[in-house]
């Protein structure tokens, strides 16, 4: 590298924070605890180091709303990092980058084409921004029981059929690793003046890995979310949004002001920093074994038998166009237990604690934190699981994707006049609110989607299971809000 | 010049020992390794920093994890030691003429080459030809097994480091059923005294019981170790080590030991009342 502007061993936040440090400024400015003096015992739990390290705004160490200092600077090379035109440090969660995405290029009353199994944090978008969505079929692998991408001509009969739509979201992979065919979608969106969003949450190694599946700016995409924090080692919460050639920074950058913190923690953009730095040197070496570890691990689990860690042998061209192998995914039910069942076990009997557990499959993330030390007891601990738990796996749920029936909008249903009534009664409504798992966090129920039958049966079934219901107002998850239609002449 | 060889029992006592000099020093893939020569102890070897073997004391830890599980059951012929780099289990296994088979599992061959240049003491019967070396994580090797052994031997270090998977739930289920009918367990149980310690002892001994039907505990002396006061755990699916002990059959093979006698086999498994407190999972006060 001789432009030494876009040095990869650079960290300008980083560096900028250690001169600081190092001059000792007196501060009569926030935050309170001045370095950690203020609170002893928040300082003897964190560190001194991080305590000194968690400070305001001002000009050396730039502003996070408005950068023009080291904060850009840092933007600059993570752009040459991530083959980006622009890219945006975000400390409030790859859910605000997601939100900034559809924000960008959906006002209230525009059509989204995206895939129904997307994460909460984009159907929150919708609701926030008005925009409208047009669900694409992600399609189902019936036998994994999981969601896949889109396939391509679904993608085009809904561009086809809803010209108007100003974006096509996609997850590049979705949380089980499966990526659509992405090149492809981006070349029809393109053709049809659309935009395309891709929700990166889980495929920040794409960007640095090798044999990786594609990733959304070399796919040519507009927008990327990329969760640093997930697999490239940086503190919860950091986020990337990535731009491409065809979008505005400065409105994107207005746009993620409108919702994101004025604060912005430097803990939290110099981890993106240093993970960045980490990562553009050594990624390749570290997902080299990232990738190594999963495929021993998906061997010594298939070798186990019943259990099924799943990989490139169910590409299908299409809706399962190509596989993030760094993905530790296993299909439980052939044992008998569900993934939910088996996530529980792990942590209760073995001290393991996974990703999550759905109806039918467990994930574990593996990552660049991992050694192979831990890896064999994930292992030994499923064979366990296996010898001691297995049952006869008749009468399972054997699938995970309902078909929404859309009737209002997210953002209509949410705020329109609603009521309270038990879950169990509450067939034919229309819901108000999200129902789903956390995690994996893809709503079973959104916003302006009736309830049915079969619906509430794999409510009841998931939280038979041991599945985490979250999203609704009532917290026991006995009572769901629907939308009054009668008293209130809402059409149905 | 006086040079110390130091090590931190708790955060708050240390343990020291005059080092005439140091062998040996390297980092191999999993630890920091060193061998020293003292006057009082002779060679001994530490790993991270912990105290592993020396040559004074060692016969006393080698002949209890060995001839307590073999005087129960002399019969036995399969034997699987996991850890155990040193060597000393498998010098004092070798000496009995019934074992035809002993596979060492050792994840650090820096360890075994380490001793066997160092060491010879412990290293010294590794070549015997019914031991078979594999340098892989205990972990994994037993996973595959399935009514292999009649004894499995677990000669680890703390579960603070490498030895971690050794003191787990998942481990001990597959030492189960890596073991045949009569299979025993005998497994490096920590110490009681320090609380560190005594809660991986305590952790270990709930584990162990949920898949064996015989579970007990015998202490034995060990000056270099943390407190000094030290166990094994002794699990098996049918033999009870104290009502099996076949005290005449074990006597008649006329091995000479220093530390090891039927007598003291039966009176080992008499424990403290604060130690039968903790394993019964009370806090021992």
């Amino acid at each position: 590298m001789n432009n030494r502007k876009l040095d990869q061993k650079r960290a300008p936040i980083y560096e900028a924070l250690k001169d600081y440090k190092a001059k000792r400024v007196v501060s009569f400015d926030v935050p309170g605890h001045k370095q950690g003096r203020g609170n002893p015992d928040l300082t003897d739990f964190l560190g001194q180091q991080c305590m000194s390290v968690d400070v305001n705004s001002m000009k050396p160490l730039d502003n996070l709303c408005h950068p023009v200092g080291v904060i850009c600077e840092a933007e600059e090379i993570a752009a040459d990092a991530f083959g980006a035109q622009h890219v945006f440090f975000m400390v409030n969660g790859t859910s605000s980058a997601v939100q900034a995405m559809v924000m960008s290029v959906c006002k209230a009353g525009e059509k989204l084409i995206m895939p129904r199994n997307v994460h909460r944090s984009a159907i929150n978008a919708l609701i926030v921004s008005g925009a409208i969505p047009v669900y694409a079929d992600p399609g189902v692998n019936q036998s994994l029981g999981i969601p896949l991408g889109m396939s391509l001509e679904d993608v085009k009969r809904a561009i086809a059929a809803h010209p108007e739509a100003k974006a096509v979201l996609v997850n590049n992979p979705t949380y089980y690793g499966v990526c659509a065919n992405l090149a492809e979608i981006v070349r029809a969106a393109h053709a049809a003046g659309m935009k395309v969003l891709v929700d990166e949450a889980h495929g920040t190694h794409f960007y640095f890995g090798e044999h990786t599946p594609l990733c959304a700016m070399a796919a040519g995409a507009d927008m990327a979310a990329v969760s640093m924090h997930k697999t490239g080692g940086s503190l919860t919460q950091s986020s990337f949004l990535l731009c491409g050639k065809g979008v505005n920074p400065g409105y994107v950058r207005q746009v993620i002001n409108l919702t994101q913190t004025t604060s912005g923690s430097y803990l939290l953009l110099s981890s993106l920093d240093i993970s960045r730095r980490n990562l553009a040197l050594g990624g390749r070496e570290i997902f080299r074994k990232v990738t190594e570890f999963a495929e021993y691990a998906r061997g010594e689990i298939n070798h186990i038998g019943g259990l099924y860690a799943f990989s490139k042998e169910l590409l299908n061209g299409d809706s399962f166009y190509d596989f993030d192998v760094t993905k530790l995914s296993v299909h439980t039910r052939d044992i008998g237990l569900a993934g939910i069942e088996v996530y529980d076990i792990l942590r209760d009997d073995y001290g393991i604690q996974i990703e999550f557990g759905d109806i039918s499959n467990i994930l574990a993330i593996i990552s660049v934190g991992d050694r192979s030390l831990e890896l064999e007891r994930l292992i030994s601990a499923l064979s366990e699981i296996k010898r001691l738990y297995a049952r006869d796996p008749a009468g399972m749920f054997d699938h995970e994707y309902i078909e929404p029936e859309i009737v209002l909008t997210p953002q209509e249903a949410f705020f329109s006049p609603k009521r309270s009534m038990p879950i169990g009664n509450s067939e034919g409504e229309i819901c108000a609110e999200f129902v789903m798992c956390y995690p994996p966090g893809i709503p079973i129920l959104a916003p302006g989607e009736r309830i049915t039958r079969e619906i509430l049966n794999y409510i009841v079934y998931a939280k038979e299971k041991g599945c985490f219901l979250t999203g609704t107002e009532d917290l026991t998850i006995q009572n769901i809000n629907v939308v009054e239609t009668k008293e209130h002449g809402f059409m149905v | 010049m006086d040079l110390w060889y130091k090590e931190q029992h708790t955060k708050d006592v240390q343990f020291s020992i005059r080092v005439e000099k140091q062998l040996f020093t390297a980092r191999s893939e999993f630890q920091r390794i060193d061998v020293f020569y003292s006057e009082e102890f002779g060679r001994f070897m530490s790993l991270d920093g912990l105290m592993m073997v020396t040559e004074k004391d060692e016969f006393i830890y080698h002949e209890m994890i060995v001839h307590v599980p073999m005087a129960v059951n002399p019969a036995i012929q399969n034997v699987l030691v996991v850890g155990g780099g040193d060597g000393g289990a498998v010098r004092e296994l070798v000496r009995y003429d019934g074992i035809q088979k002993i596979d060492l599992v050792e994840i650090d061959q820096m360890v075994v080459d380490t001793c066997r240049k160092y060491l010879p003491q412990t290293a010294c019967k590794l070549d015997d030809p019914r031991v078979s070396i594999f340098y892989e994580n205990g972990l994994r090797f037993v996973r595959s097994c399935e009514n292999k052994y009649d004894l499995i031997i677990v000669d680890s270090t703390d579960p603070f480091g490498p030895g971690e998977g050794l003191f787990t739930k998942e481990f001990y289920g597959n030492c189960y059923h890596a073991l045949t009918k009569d299979g025993i367990l005998v497994n490096q149980h920590e110490t009681p005294y320090y609380q560190d310690y005594a809660r991986s002892m305590q952790l270990a001994h709930q584990r162990i019981q949920t898949f064996f039907p015989i579970c007990k505990v015998y202490q034995f002396h060990m000056p270099t170790y943390p407190s000094g006061h030290w166990l094994f755990g002794f699990a098996s699916k049918t033999y009870d080590p104290i009502e099996h002990l076949d005290a005449e059959r074990w006597n008649a093979l006329g091995l000479k030991t220093r530390y090891y006698n039927t007598e003291l086999h039966r009176g080992c498994f008499a424990l403290p009342n604060y130690v039968k407190d903790l394993l019964e999972g009370n806090d021992g006060q």
